[in-house]
Order: C-alpha cells, then sequence, then structure tokens
C-alpha cells in the first residue's frame, strides 16, 4: 500500500526586542543566571505584568507579511500549569482571540537540477499568538535550578495547517519563515540561541484516504536540517510500523539530530485542563487601522517577491538570485552594485562566489566587511575595460577585500594592471614564438590543437604575462592560418 | 478635655507640625507608646520597625526644618496592611506561606505615601490572603475590636481598622475586594474609603481578585481620608488596570454642598439587617432629607445575585494569582518533599490556611474545562447586569446610601460556618462587582456600644462627591470624636 504524510509544524519565534513581553527588564541571551530578573519576572508577590507595545507591533508585522487577519483586539488569557520553569505558574498567552489568524507561508521546493527553479507552493497557516516564554531547568546530580533569564521573552506561537507532505516541504516551510522573520526585522531566529524551535506534528494514511492517522509530535528538532531528518525518520517508522501490520499509538518522541534516531518521550497522557481565562491584569488593546497601516509601511518586499524582481528587472540567472535573496542585506548589497555597474550579471558572480567565499572564511558579516557595492562595480568596470585581466583581478579581489582600498588603487600598487599592448607589438612575439618552435608549429599543422599552448606559453614570457590571454590566442590563430 | 495626640486626625497634627509645635519624632514616639500600651489586647501589628519609622520621622522632621516639608502627610505616621510591599519589610499576608518573606520592593501606593512625606510604619493584620471578613483567617491569630475585645473587628483589613480606632495609627492603608475596607471601618467606627476601580494603582498589592482588588484609606474624618485619597491616586504605568483620571484636589472638594439626589436601594433594607443598624441608617436617611437633599427608593434587581457571582469570579481570579505561592522561588517551602509535584502539594498544604484552600479549590472547580460556561462565563455576565443596575439607578440619583454591614461587630469565634460569614458582605461585594466608590462613614452606636457605618455608593471617578457627601453629615454629629476606651 502507498502511504502519504501529512504534516504540520508548530513553530515557536522569540521577538527580538530590547526589554521583555510584560516588564521592563532587558530581553537578552548568554547572561549570568537570574540576571535578567525583576520583580515581575519572578512572580513576586504583588508584581503585575504591563505590556510591551514593541512586542505587539511585531506580531502584527509578523501577520501582514504572512498575509493574515489581524485581531481587532489584542486579548489576554491565562493558561493555568504548574511547573518550575514558569514563576507564575500561569502563562500569559492568547486563547480564543489569536493576533493572527489564516495567512500562508510560500516555499519553493528543490528543482530538477540545482540552476532550476522549483516548484512554489503556499501552505496554509491556522494562527499565530503572542506569548511569554518560560525559564530554564538545569538539572544537576542531586538538585534541579531554574534560571528565569529567559522567562518573559515575547515569543510567537505560529501554528501551520496540516498541509505538507515531504520532509522537503517541511524543510522549505521552515527556510522561508526564518527569512520572513530576518526580513522583517522580528527575529534574529537563531536556533542554536533557541530563537526559533520547531515541533512537528506527523502522521501517515493510506493514499487517497480523508481522515487523518494517528498523530505522532517529534520534539526537540534543534535546527532545519535536523527538521526535514527527523521527519523524513519518522515517515520511513510509521510507514515500516504499517507496513509490518503494526500499529500506531498517539506519543510524543524526541529527535536526536546526533543518531537520527527518535525516542518515545510519553504517549498521550491526559489532556491538560489549563483552565484558560482572560487575563483580568491586562486590558485588552484595540489595534485600529492606523496602527496596522503604520505596520504595514515597515513591511520589506519577501525573498521569493525579490527574486521574482531580481530575474525580471536585472536578467541575473536564478543561480544567482536562489543564493542573493535569502539574505536581505545581500540582496541590498547586489542591488546597489548592479545599479552602480549596470553589469548585473558580473556583479552578481563576484558577489555570491568571490564575497561569499571571503567573508567566510574570514568569518565576516557582510555589514563588517570592508567591501562596499562601489568596490564591485569598480572591479567589473576595470575588467570590462580590459584594465584588469581575470587572473589578476582575483587578486585585486583578495587585497581590496582585506583592506577597503579601491580596486584601481590596489592593481595600481600591485602592478596588475594589463599591459596595453599594441596590435604589432603583439604581433612580433607571436611570430618570435612561432619561429622558435618549428616542432610546436609543425605539430600544429599536424591538428595537434595543444601545441598552441607552447606559443602562447613564450608569448605570455615575453609579455611579463600581462597580455590578454584572449587576444594572444585570436592572434597566433590568424597568424598560424596564413602560414 | 484635651484629645490625645493618637487620637487626633491628620489635618490637626498637620497643623501642629506646621506651626512647630509637635515634631514627627514626639508624634510618632507617641504611637510607638500607645502601641506598646495597648497592642497586646488589640493585636493589630503582624510586625512594625520601630527604629525605622523614628529614621522615617527625624528626616521628615529635618525636611521640615529647612522648609521643604512635603505637604500635610509630612511626618504622619501611616500603617499599611500587610498585604502592601514596602521594601525592606515583611510581607506576610497574614498566611504562612509568607511567614518570613521581606518584599525587595516598594508599592506604588508606598512610593507615594513616601514621596508625600509620611512615616510609613507597621504591618497590619488581616485575614490570610485578604480572605474573609473577619480578621480570624489570619495565620498569625486575631485582631480584637478596640471597642469591644471579644468582639472580631471586621475584615479582611481588620488590622489597619483596629490599629486606627487603638490610636496606634493615625491613618491606615487597607484593601477591598468585596468590602474589606468599608466592613472593618464600619465595625470599628472610622472612615473607610474603596476608590473607583483603576484610581489607584494595585502595583505591590499582594493580588486577592485582580478585577476587584482596590486599595484604600482608612481615617479617623472624611477630611482625612481626602487627603490619604490624594497621595495616594493616579495613573501608574506600572498597573495596566489603572486609569489616565484626572486626580482632584478631594479636600478642597469637601466644601461642595448641593442638594444631592440620594438612592435608597430597596434590596439593601430586608430580611438579616440587624435594627439597631437599620434605625441608625433610617437616621442618617432622615438628616440628609434635612439638609434638602432629594431620596429616593431605587431597585438594583440583581442584587440577589452578587453574593454567588462574586464567589465565582473572586475565587477563580484567586486561584491563579496564588499559584504562584509554590515553595519554589520564596515563601514557605516543605521538607523532605518527594519530586516537584510533591513539593507543590506539601508547601501549599502546609504554608495555606483552610479558607485559602477552600478558594482555590472552588476557584479551580469554576474554571475548569466543562465547567467555565456554566460559572466563569456565567458570572462574568451577570456581573455586568449588575454593573449595569447601578448605573441605571445613576440616571435618577446622584448616589447610593445603605448600610455597610448588616450587623455590628460580631464575637470573634461566633461566626465559624463560612458561608455564615460570607453574608457579612452582601451589602459591599456589589460595589466591588460594578468597580464603583463607596466609603463607609460612622452612623452612631448600638444600644450596646458598638459602631455603625453608613454606606455612600459612588459614581465612577466622583470620589469628590462622595466625600463632600459624607462630610456634610460627619460635620453635623460628633460620632467621629468618641474612642473606645482601652
Amino acid at each position: 500500500m502507498n502511504y502519504e504524510a501529512v504534516i504540520g509544524l508548530e513553530v515557536h519565534v522569540q521577538i527580538r526586542t530590547n526589554s521583555k513581553v510584560f516588564s521592563r527588564v532587558a530581553a537578552g541571551y548568554g547572561q549570568p543566571e537570574n540576571t535578567l530578573t525583576d520583580p515581575v519576572i519572578l512572580a513576586l508577590p504583588g508584581a503585575l505584568p504591563v505590556m510591551n507595545k514593541a512586542a505587539l507591533d511585531a506580531i502584527i508585522k509578523a501577520g501582514l507579511l504572512l498575509g493574515c487577519d489581524i485581531a481587532p483586539i489584542c486579548k489576554w488569557d491565562r493558561k493555568n500549569y504548574f511547573y518550575p520553569d514558569s514563576p507564575k505558574n500561569y502563562q500569559i498567552s492568547q486563547y480564543d482571540q489569536p493576533m493572527c489568524l489564516g495567512g500562508a507561508v510560500e516555499i519553493e521546493l528543490p528543482g530538477a537540477a540545482r540552476n532550476v527553479m522549483g516548484e512554489h507552493k503556499k501552505i496554509p497557516l491556522t494562527r499565530i499568538h503572542l506569548e511569554e516564554d518560560v525559564g530554564k531547568l538545569n538539572h544537576f546530580a542531586a538538585d534541579s535550578l531554574v534560571d528565569y533569564n529567559r522567562a518573559g521573552t515575547p515569543l510567537m506561537e505560529i501554528v501551520s495547517e496540516p498541509a505538507m507532505h515531504t520532509a522537503d516541504e517541511a524543510f522549505a516551510y521552515l527556510t522561508s519563515l526564518r527569512a520572513t522573520m530576518i526580513y522583517g526585522g522580528i527575529s534574529d531566529c537563531d536556533m542554536e540561541k533557541g530563537q526559533l524551535r520547531c515541533d512537528a506534528n506527523i502522521s501517515i494514511r493510506p493514499v487517497g484516504q480523508k481522515e487523518l492517522g494517528v498523530k505522532v509530535e517529534l520534539k526537540n528538532l534543534n535546527s532545519i536540517s535536523y527538521v526535514r531528518d527527523g521527519i523524513a525518520h519518522e515517515i520511513k517508522r510509521q510507514t515500516a510500523v504499517l507496513e509490518s501490520g503494526g500499529t500506531l499509538v498517539q506519543e510524543t518522541r524526541d529527535y536526536d539530530g546526533q543518531t537520527g534516531l527518535s525516542q518515545s518521550l510519553r504517549s498521550k497522557e491526559m489532556a491538560h485542563d489549563y483552565r484558560y481565562f482572560p487575563d483580568p491584569d491586562l486590558m485588552p488593546v484595540k489595534v485600529d487601522e492606523v496602527w496596522k497601516a503604520r505596520l504595514r509601511g515597515e513591511c520589506p518586499e519577501l525573498p521569493f517577491a525579490k527574486q521574482r524582481r531580481l530575474i525580471e528587472s536585472y536578467a541575473v540567472p536564478y543561480t544567482i538570485t536562489s543564493v542573493l535573496v535569502w539574505d536581505r542585506a545581500l540582496a541590498d548589497f547586489f542591488e546597489a552594485a548592479a545599479k552602480l555597474s549596470g553589469k548585473a550579471q558580473a556583479v552578481g558572480n563576484w558577489i555570491v562566489n568571490d564575497l561569499l567565499r571571503e567573508l567566510g572564511a574570514a568569518k565576516l558579516t557582510l555589514a563588517a566587511a570592508k567591501v562596499t557595492p562601489a568596490h564591485i562595480a569598480g572591479l567589473v568596470a576595470l575588467i570590462d575595460a580590459g584594465t584588469l585581466l581575470p587572473n589578476a583581478a582575483k587578486e585585486v579581489f583578495i587585497e581590496m577585500f582585506a583592506t577597503g582600498e579601491q580596486p584601481g588603487a590596489v592593481m595600481e600598487r600591485k602592478g596588475l594592471k594589463a599591459v596595453p599592448v599594441d596590435t604589432g607589438e603583439l604581433e612580433q612575439w607571436c611570430r618570435d614564438a612561432i619561429a622558435a618552435n618549428p616542432k610546436s608549429l609543425a605539430d600544429f599543422k599536424a591538428g595537434k590543437e595543444s601545441a598552441l599552448n607552447g606559443f602562447k606559453g613564450s608569448v605570455m614570457k615575453a609579455a611579463k604575462g600581462k597580455a590578454d590571454p584572449k587576444r594572444v590566442d585570436e592572434t597566433l590563430r590568424k597568424l598560424l592560418a596564413a602560414m | 478635655m484635651a484629645v490625645d495626640l493618637f487620637f487626633k486626625s491628620i489635618a490637626e497634627l498637620a497643623a501642629l507640625l506646621e506651626a512647630k509645635t509637635l515634631s514627627s519624632t514626639e508624634l510618632t514616639s507617641a504611637l510607638i507608646a500607645r502601641k506598646s500600651a495597648v497592642e497586646g489586647r488589640v493585636k493589630a501589628f503582624n510586625s512594625s520597625d520601630d527604629a525605622d519609622a523614628l529614621a522615617q520621622a527625624a528626616a521628615s522632621d529635618a525636611r521640615r526644618a529647612a522648609g521643604q516639608a512635603r505637604g500635610p502627610l509630612d511626618g504622619i505616621p501611616v500603617g499599611l496592611k500587610d498585604v502592601i510591599s514596602v521594601s525592606g519589610q515583611p510581607l506576610t499576608a497574614s498566611s504562612k506561606m509568607l511567614a518570613n518573606f521581606v518584599s525587595p520592593y516598594d508599592a506604588t501606593v508606598t512610593v507615594n505615601l513616601k514621596r508625600a512625606g509620611a512615616v510609613v510604619w507597621g504591618r497590619l493584620n488581616c485575614d490570610e490572603f485578604a480572605m474573609g471578613s473577619s480578621t480570624e483567617n489570619s495565620a498569625f491569630g486575631p485582631t480584637a475590636n478596640p471597642w469591644d475585645l471579644t468582639r472580631v473587628p471586621g475584615g479582611s483589613s481588620g488590622g489597619s481598622a483596629a490599629a486606627l480606632a487603638a490610636g496606634e495609627v493615625i491613618a491606615a492603608l487597607g484593601s477591598d475586594t468585596g468590602g474589606s475596607i468599608r466592613q472593618p471601618a464600619a465595625l470599628c467606627g472610622v472612615v473607610g474609603l474603596k476608590p473607583t476601580y483603576g484610581l489607584v494603582s494595585r502595583y505591590g498589592l499582594v493580588a486577592f481578585a485582580s478585577s476587584l482588588d482596590q486599595i484604600g484609606p482608612f481615617a479617623r474624618t472624611v477630611e482625612d481620608a481626602a487627603l490619604m485619597l490624594g497621595a495616594i491616586a493616579g495613573h501608574d504605568p506600572l498597573d495596566s488596570t489603572s486609569f489616565k483620571a484626572e486626580i482632584p484636589d478631594y479636600r478642597a472638594g469637601l466644601k461642595q454642598r448641593r442638594p444631592w439626589r440620594l438612592g435608597i436601594p430597596k434590596e439593601y433594607f430586608g430580611a438579616g439587617l440587624d435594627p439597631a443598624v437599620g434605625a441608625a441608617v433610617e437616621k442618617a436617611i432622615a438628616f440628609y432629607k434635612s439638609q434638602g437633599c432629594e431620596i429616593k427608593e431605587v431597585s438594583l434587581p440583581h442584587t440577589q445575585y452578587c453574593l454567588d457571582t462574586y464567589y465565582i469570579i473572586a475565587t477563580a481570579e484567586a486561584s491563579s494569582n496564588l499559584a504562584r505561592f509554590d515553595g519554589i522561588r520564596y515563601g514557605h517551602r516543605a521538607k523532605g518533599a518527594k519530586d516537584v509535584v510533591d513539593l507543590y502539594a506539601q508547601s501549599r498544604a502546609e504554608g495555606f490556611g483552610a479558607e485559602v484552600k477552600r478558594r482555590i479549590i472552588l476557584g479551580t472547580y469554576v474554571l475548569s474545562s466543562g465547567y467555565y460556561d456554566a460559572y466563569y462565563l456565567r458570572a462574568q455576565k451577570v456581573r455586568t447586569l449588575i454593573r449595569q443596575d447601578f448605573l441605571n439607578a445613576y440616571r435618577e440619583v446622584d448616589a447610593l446610601l445603605t448600610p455597610t454591614s448588616p450587623m455590628p461587630a460580631f464575637k470573634l469565634g461566633e461566626k465559624s460556618d463560612p458561608l455564615a460569614l460570607y453574608l457579612c458582605d452582601i451589602y459591599t461585594i456589589g460595589v466591588n462587582l460594578a468597580g464603583l466608590p463607596a466609603l463607609s462613614v460612622p452612623c452612631g452606636f448600638t444600644p450596646g456600644g458598638l459602631p455603625i457605618g453608613l454606606q455612600l455608593i459612588g459614581q465612577p471617578f466622583r470620589e469628590a462627591d462622595l466625600l463632600a457627601m459624607a462630610h456634610t453629615y460627619e460635620q453635623a454629629h460628633d460620632w467621629h470624636t468618641r474612642h473606645p476606651q482601652l
């Protein structure tokens, strides 16, 4: 029997704000334990929450970017449960009136080849709501200690419809969602810092069947690759169970990205009763059209829209855009350079090949690099004018990346400028080279194409390496043809 | 006969301080001495930091000497119910759960009082987590009524009312969730004001029921209540439910004299009303009539649902608000727990008293899946109807006039049935559900010499009117000049 997987993702994204969602204390990562706390975060007697407007701005912006319906009123509920990482033993969240409803994440599936654009799809969203993050438990031999630094960090829960069917779709969904959040300035989405966390609900069913199969929740998917691998593994596991005549149980499983295996954490217990009720400490907040319009004005062009525009406006190939558009700063850098240069494809190649390589080697971000769009445009202009030859240009790039000097200055300083050889001189060097290599001449006449390299070596030697190889090739062929 | 220093009003003492015939240090010392003399019988204090109070008094005297006195409250010792945070002082909520807890921060009202120069002194007893009407639910033992030490002072802010009546403080703050300022004020013969919900910040008040709690003053006179309210009222960015209201000069507003239209809600004069209380209130009604006020019978038809509605909403909120007392970060932690669930269960079993547990269980139940719609949601709808009753009445009248409590102070231990105690609040809880301001002003004594309180219920944020009405009554009577013999 053929089975089809049905996948829904629950993604938690920490919103990047200066202070926490219901207190004035700073939000942050990597600080000494329990230093990002105050009476509100520690739930001291008498402390009260006050909403951080920046967090509400961020979720509304996320909703606008993803095409959600934005609730006219931001309403807060208490989700009651006891756990030591939750200082109040209730979490302030949104229950029956999430801030965002509907919407979708546009994804691109892998294409037939690396240079071919893949199929695009829209994965519908159920809802996005705002809540507060909890603290962190640290377990030791005899004790467990709690660090409340993370508690109260604004957190969005983004819930997709069960509308994905492959691990690749889930991978593409997270890639796109992550880029959208980063583009919007909503979150840095660093999974290592827990700024983006993903749980996957996975079931399988015979192809053609309408009802969903038994759902398994996969947790601890610590990277986007682990999400893909974990889901692929879970689909295989479920299929194997059914094919061997077994039955699946509803459970939560823990995926270990190192071993590629999962194990059951718990089977579905009695459902929690969270005793949700509207938080009487927080007044509902009205979100009017003016508010939304302001945020709509701050919404950037998203990666896929940018990609379509770059291909159309700059006639750059898909392969270049598919590198550029996932990094908003890089895409902006490209556009600035392309506008200065007018040679978009050449500029694009330098950026996606050389610039990214050097950034990676130097472990630098684009913002920290000394190279500007003007550097790239200048470099391309020198090559285009024949002043700088390809090999020399590579050297100039590396140097200007390191020092921030303009490409012309590097070229001059290092003596890399192409020698402006006049045609008569070049022809003389070529004739000398042919005359000095009678054997090569005979070989060439006998149809041995490689014999040409011998002449080229001699010409370059005479030109001290600064002759344009293309012109040398043309001149030699012209002379040889006449012989 | 000269009035003892400790029975004087803020207004009188402020004049003495200003004239420099009295220092705050002398006044504070006099109160510390008074406390030593009577506290063994009244038991209004959970704790007090006398050295700290004297240091604050000295600072006040220094300000005054430098010509920088801050106003009528500067140098006046004010007691705080032990549910209001004072930085560096214990905050117990009269519970074993917080018996050793010291608050690291000031409540907004504390900040405001200190800014006005008041000497913030004493942690005053109350029912545990402000749950009760007699102060008998305190984990540290009951407070006695200064007028009859065998009787309760009312509650939950019984310590605040008793300390004031006994001359141990000049004014006090309490909190009122269902009558917890007004009822003890009535039973102890002092003025107690519950402000409009949102007028006074709740930041730093140990939460019982967030949508009902309000902090308010206890004072000897209506004028003092006006001074205290002026000091603590106002918008607070640390409390989302605090209202951006214009704060008038309440003391200046006392002079207003108008032929107010006063409503008498017929539902508040039915069975269960003590005859002496009823008679005193009738006399007060007659007084207002003699002053040219229009007296009109009105109806608040949903009054019969107040108690049920209150005990659903208040307990639901309390069950969630009190979840933070878990033995993890602070407060009572049981020894020898097997695991974290056991730690929660044992710490809470040991730390909370019976009434608190009863309300947590009730509140947890009414919020449970499958019961939410039938209880909590329905109660919220009824709450809207109750508020509407009041607003409808205010189309015809300026304020309502009722007894504060259906009975005068009862004997300690007399009401062992929780339901009998809940009935003490029938005239006060509607006000909290509707979010309205109300005050209790002394209006006489029973034949046995127990104080009786008159309740005036006003329109939202019209405290100035309520105070003027009460002031009119108070100035024509001498109830506030009588003090218990201790």
